[in-house]
């Protein structure tokens, strides 16, 4: 393409790059001879053309440039001309200037007699508002408008004094002086009088200042009458403290305004009177003064506000009005005390607020604890009750302790209940549109006391309230109760609710108070001291009834065994009304081997290995202890039924035990043991962790008696197993 | 030299419950222990601990009259002994019965078994039955204590050779018929008084009005084991029964406690304090347990006092708590009786009921929070 469009430039006669060569050679091969022969006409008729437009051309520029030198020779000549024309305008200009200066020369003089008699008439003018300002004071006086008479008065003063030996001068002064010591009175008047506002205040003390009253005594003034109106508007806050005619909202409201702002005022309006101008002087300082008096106002007022706010703060009231009115009065009070001079009054009043959040979960502590106390006595009472009410055929059908998981929900679940109503109460604390709940100052207080003062406080409470019943006349059950009430807390409550309080009241440094696993422990200590306790009431309880039933009886003399005693029947009665009232609480347990009816006939017979050999029954004994396994009879109570069951009995067996070795036997009494154990065994292995351990100490006790025993004959195994069936 | 953790243990063939310290010994540590059984012939054994090979040097008497149920020594005699024993007439019936018998002079190391002597037999007959205890008076050796049944009489060895009757006697009245478990000698007041205890009542005795001078009610909530005067503090007294606890009393104060420990898991049987240092007191259970306590608290040594000047400036020593200072174990069966050496303060026995005797001593870490 390009070839081509280069060989048709080649080609084209106007084109830059027009190749003559080679145009002929391609018109000479393309074309006929006519057609070359009209276009060697046509091109020479162009070749004519383009000749006679050069020659025009050439023409016309000659003519254009001949004319161009005629006008500047022209030029030329013009320009001498106007050189000698500008000469003669400067020497005119030379005689303008001098006939100028002629002229200011003789009008000098005229004008400085012009300005003397201009300052003449001034000081005249001067002269005359002194000589009529007696008047004026007065009229000013009369009129009022006392400050245009200072304004006046101050300034003609300094004429005055300067002038004073003149008679005339001294007279005025003397008349003017005494005018103003009545303009003065006057002042003063207003500065005591009680209808005054601070801004008129503030004039009045403005205008005794320039008129040269001294500053102290002036300072001193204002502040007696701004206390003055200050004190008066405590008195009626304190009013109505004590009528109580007010809401702590109103109260609040009220106080802040008028009290706040006119301390405000007060303070700005001195400042600016005196601050500035009495700091160079000697004596009081005037900021001192100030910061007084607003400390012993705010002193007074913060007081006062303390004093509501507890007033406001009676047990069992929510928190819902107080907050409202506390978040009012400390955003004001922090706006003022950014006014007030002295220490900073926010903190003051951060103080106050703080203290009441402390109060606040003060009071709730209190009232959890009669809330608890409450709950626990309506516990102890219906715990007392269906005994009343039941005999003890029927208790036992229908036991009591069917109600105890209930009465557990009750103690529990009431007490969560309440402390969650009460942390939401708190909560209103820590609302974000209150001012005061974003201060980390007041958030890191406030959520400690709820967190240790109120939360904690109250599950240490119950602590204590629970092992505080760790007393003899404690009824058994509710020790039980108790115990796995604190268990529960242990194992869910407190977890859920120092969360739930971490969380709501985002306590950061929960490590820094006491510790959930402090407090598990100890609650778990409480429900073990309160188990052990349990478990030592029953079994103590149960081995009174066996020792007197021992020690009662004289067992050389008793007759052949016909029947199981009663008490063992009531023992194991007892030991099953128990394990029902142990059981609707706490989980069963694990039972080691618990063996069927044929081992338990093994059993026995291991029991009845004293009778045929006869052989002396401490080697008897000692012989057997030394295989069977030695049995640790006071260990530790699980939390579980078997556990708390095998440690009631333990202790009644270990008791039977020791009374037993406190009696002589004659044959019959030996039988009589022999006949119980029996018994014993057949009841209650049921209830123990461990079955053997029931078994050794049934075989000590009957060891112990055959020991005892002047002629140790045991009975028939199977008369034994008659008499137990036959009940 | 002993070596103090070490206890030394000794073994009886017979079961028994009686055990006493000699009193009028001060340079040996020895005690008696009686047996008791129905079968065979009983005994008393005098057991001395030697020190250097840390063994017990022992002398055994016939009791053939019966089972021993109490023992105590003379505290000026170091021969004399008395017994409650349970006398069992071929008719096979029980009579309890207690006397005062001599023991060879001074320890001889024969094998053989030498017979007790009969002093005197004390006339109970006109009382009761059943002898809980006869006790020495603390100073005068011719007056002796005991208590039957509800009955507490007081002997005078001088006034009657042979067969004696009692010179004073006091009872208590109530309902049932009750019964005193124990009484003792009150160190203090003239020791011209005796203290008693019946079920759970603990009741303090003029023995020259045998008037009722004092009485704590339910000092326990069961039966009162046994009761224990502080030897160096007057008006102090320990008691320990079945309720497990082991009580410090006030008698001017009998309403409540000084202190009460549960260190046992049962029945308490005896309290005893130590007569030098007398914040150290033993307990002894059916638990098989010889607890260490301290009472400091209440002890007659105030806190601070063996401190002087110069070691205040040294590390020290801590003033003892009150609390257990040690417990002891090695017992497998009821530990009835424990007893503090008259011969050495740091030195105790406890006997339980299978027969074994064990003589333990103070920890030393104790022991020098004391003395330093």
């Amino acid at each position: 393409m390009g070839e081509r469009s280069s060989e048709a430039a080649a080609m084209d006669l106007d084109a830059h790059n027009f190749n003559s060569e080679l145009y002929i050679q391609t018109v000479l091969k393309k074309c006929t001879l006519r057609e070359v022969m009209e276009k060697e006409a046509h091109i020479i008729r162009d070749t004519q053309t383009l000749h006679s437009d050069m020659q025009t051309l050439v023409y016309e520029n000659y003519n254009k440039f001949i004319s161009a030198s005629d006008t500047i020779k022209k030029m030329t000549s013009d320009f001498k001309e106007m050189e000698a024309e500008m000469d003669l305008l400067a020497a005119n200009m030379n005689s303008i200037a001098n006939f100028s200066d002629q002229i200011s020369t003789t009008l000098h003089d005229t004008r400085q007699k012009l300005t003397q008699l201009s300052s003449v008439h001034t000081t005249l003018q001067k002269v005359q508002f002194l000589f009529r300002l007696p008047h004026t004071l007065k009229q000013n006086k009369e009129e009022g408008s006392l400050s245009l008479a200072v304004q006046n008065y101050t300034r003609a003063l300094g004429t005055l004094k300067i002038y004073s030996h003149n008679v005339s001068f001294s007279s005025i002064h003397k008349e003017c002086d005494e005018i103003m010591e009545g303009v003065k009175d006057q002042l003063f008047g207003q500065l005591s009088s009680k209808q005054a506002t601070p801004k008129e205040l503030g004039e009045c003390v403005e205008l005794l200042l320039s008129l040269g009253e001294p500053a102290p005594v002036l300072c001193l003034k204002f502040l007696q009458h701004a206390s003055e109106r200050q004190n008066e508007q405590l008195q009626g806050m304190e009013e109505h403290l004590r009528v109580g005619d007010q809401d702590v909202i109103e109260f609040l409201d009220v106080g802040s305004n008028d009290f706040l702002s006119d301390i405000c005022l007060n303070v700005a309006t001195y400042n600016e009177l005196f601050a500035k101008k009495c700091q160079i002087e000697e004596g009081d300082d005037p900021s001192a003064l100030l910061d007084n008096f607003v400390h012993e106002a705010m002193d007074k007022y913060l007081q006062l506000v303390k004093r509501k706010v507890e007033d406001e703060q009676a047990p069992g009231t929510e928190a819902t009005v107080l907050v409202r009115a506390l978040d009012r009065f400390y955003r004001r009070l922090q706006a003022a005390s950014t006014l007030l001079p002295g220490p900073n009054y926010s903190k003051y009043g951060m103080e106050v607020v703080v203290q009441a959040g402390h109060r606040q979960s003060q009071t709730h502590l209190k009232n959890m604890q009669a809330h608890f106390v409450e709950l626990l006595s309506n516990v102890r009472q219906t715990l007392a009750a269906p005994k009343l009410s039941l005999t003890v055929e029927e208790e036992k059908r229908n036991p009591s302790s069917s109600n105890l998981p209930e009465l557990l929900n009750t103690l529990v679940a009431g007490s969560v209940d309440k402390i969650k109503s009460c942390l939401q109460d708190l909560k209103l604390f820590l609302q974000s549109d209150l001012t005061f709940s974003l201060k980390q100052v007041f958030r890191s207080k406030f959520c400690c006391s709820v967190r240790e003062g109120f939360v904690v406080a109250f599950i240490k409470f119950l602590m204590d309230t629970a092992t505080g019943f760790c007393v003899p006349q404690t009824p058994p059950t509710l020790l039980l109760l108790l115990s796995k009430m604190c268990l529960e807390m242990e194992s869910s409550t407190v977890n859920f609710l120092l969360s739930q309080t971490d969380e709501e009241f985002c306590v950061e440094d929960s490590a820094k108070g006491t510790t959930r696993l402090v407090l598990c422990k100890q609650l778990h200590e409480s429900a073990q001291k309160l188990l052990d306790y349990f478990v030592r009431t029953q079994g103590l309880n149960l081995s009174q009834m066996l020792r007197k039933s021992v020690e009662t009886r004289d067992w050389l003399s008793t007759p052949e065994p016909r029947t199981v005693r009663a008490v063992m029947k009531r023992v194991v009665e007892d030991v099953a009304a128990i394990e029902v009232q142990v059981g609707s609480l706490y989980e069963q347990g694990i039972q080691q081997e618990r063996s069927s009816d044929s081992s338990r006939r093994t059993q026995r017979k291991r029991t009845n290995w004293y009778a045929p050999s006869q052989i002396d029954s401490t080697l008897a004994s000692n012989l057997q202890k030394l295989f069977s396994e030695r049995i640790e009879i006071f260990s530790c109570v699980d939390f579980s039924t078997v556990s708390i069951m095998t440690g009631i009995i333990k202790i009644s067996l270990k008791t039977l035990l020791e009374c037993v070795r406190l009696r002589t036997f004659g044959k019959f009494g030996l039988q009589q043991i022999q006949v119980d154990t029996h018994y014993l065994q057949m009841y209650l292995w049921r209830f123990v962790e461990n079955e053997n351990l029931v078994h050794f100490l049934l075989d000590e006790i009957l060891g112990s008696t055959v020991h005892r025993c002047l002629d140790p004959v045991l009975m028939e195994p199977s008369v034994v197993e008659m008499i137990c069936e036959r009940g | 030299m002993l070596d103090e953790e070490t206890p030394v243990i000794y073994g009886l063939e017979f079961q028994a419950r009686a055990l006493a310290a000699q009193l009028a010994e001060t340079e040996a540590v020895r005690f008696y222990v009686g047996t008791q059984s129905l079968k065979f012939d009983n005994q008393v054994h005098r057991l001395e601990l030697d020190e250097e090979n840390n063994m017990i040097k022992r002398e055994v008497f016939h009791h053939g009259d019966g089972e021993i149920w109490h023992i105590s020594a003379s505290p000026t005699d170091k021969n004399v002994i008395s017994t409650v024993y349970n006398h069992i007439s071929p008719e096979k019936s029980c009579t309890k019965h207690t006397a005062v018998w001599r023991t060879s002079d001074e320890m001889n190391p024969t094998t053989e078994i030498r017979n007790l002597k009969l002093l005197t037999k004390l006339n109970t007959s006109s009382m009761g039955d059943d002898i809980k205890c006869t006790h020495f008076h603390p100073t005068e050796e011719n007056k002796l204590l005991t208590v039957v049944d509800g009955t507490f009489a007081i002997w005078d060895l001088n006034a009657a050779g042979g067969s004696c009757d009692a010179t004073t006697k006091g009872a208590i009245e109530g309902k049932g018929q009750p019964k005193f478990s124990t009484a003792k000698w009150n160190p203090h007041q003239g020791k011209s008084h005796v203290a008693t205890a019946n079920d759970m009542f603990i009741r303090g005795w003029d023995t020259r009005t045998n008037q009722e001078a004092w009485l704590i009610e339910s000092a326990h909530n069961q039966l009162v084991r046994d009761i224990d005067f502080n030897p160096n503090k007057q008006y102090f007294l320990a008691s320990c029964g079945d309720d497990g606890n082991s009580k410090f009393w006030d008698i001017r104060k009998t309403k409540v406690p000084v202190v009460t420990r549960a260190d046992h898991s049962h029945w308490v049987w005896c309290v005893r304090f130590n007569h030098f240092h007398d914040q150290l007191v033993l307990t002894s259970s059916t638990d098989s347990r010889v607890i260490l306590l301290s009472a400091a608290s209440i002890s007659s040594e105030p806190f601070g006092h063996i401190v002087e000047e110069e070691s205040a400036n040294e590390d020290k020593p801590v003033p003892l708590k009150d609390g257990v200072l040690a417990l002891y174990e090695e017992h497998e069966d009821s530990v009835y009786a424990v007893e503090w050496s008259s011969g050495d303060p740091w030195t105790f026995a406890s006997l339980s009921y299978d027969g074994r005797l064990i003589i333990n001593q103070v920890p030393k870490s104790e022991k020098y929070k004391l003395l330093l």
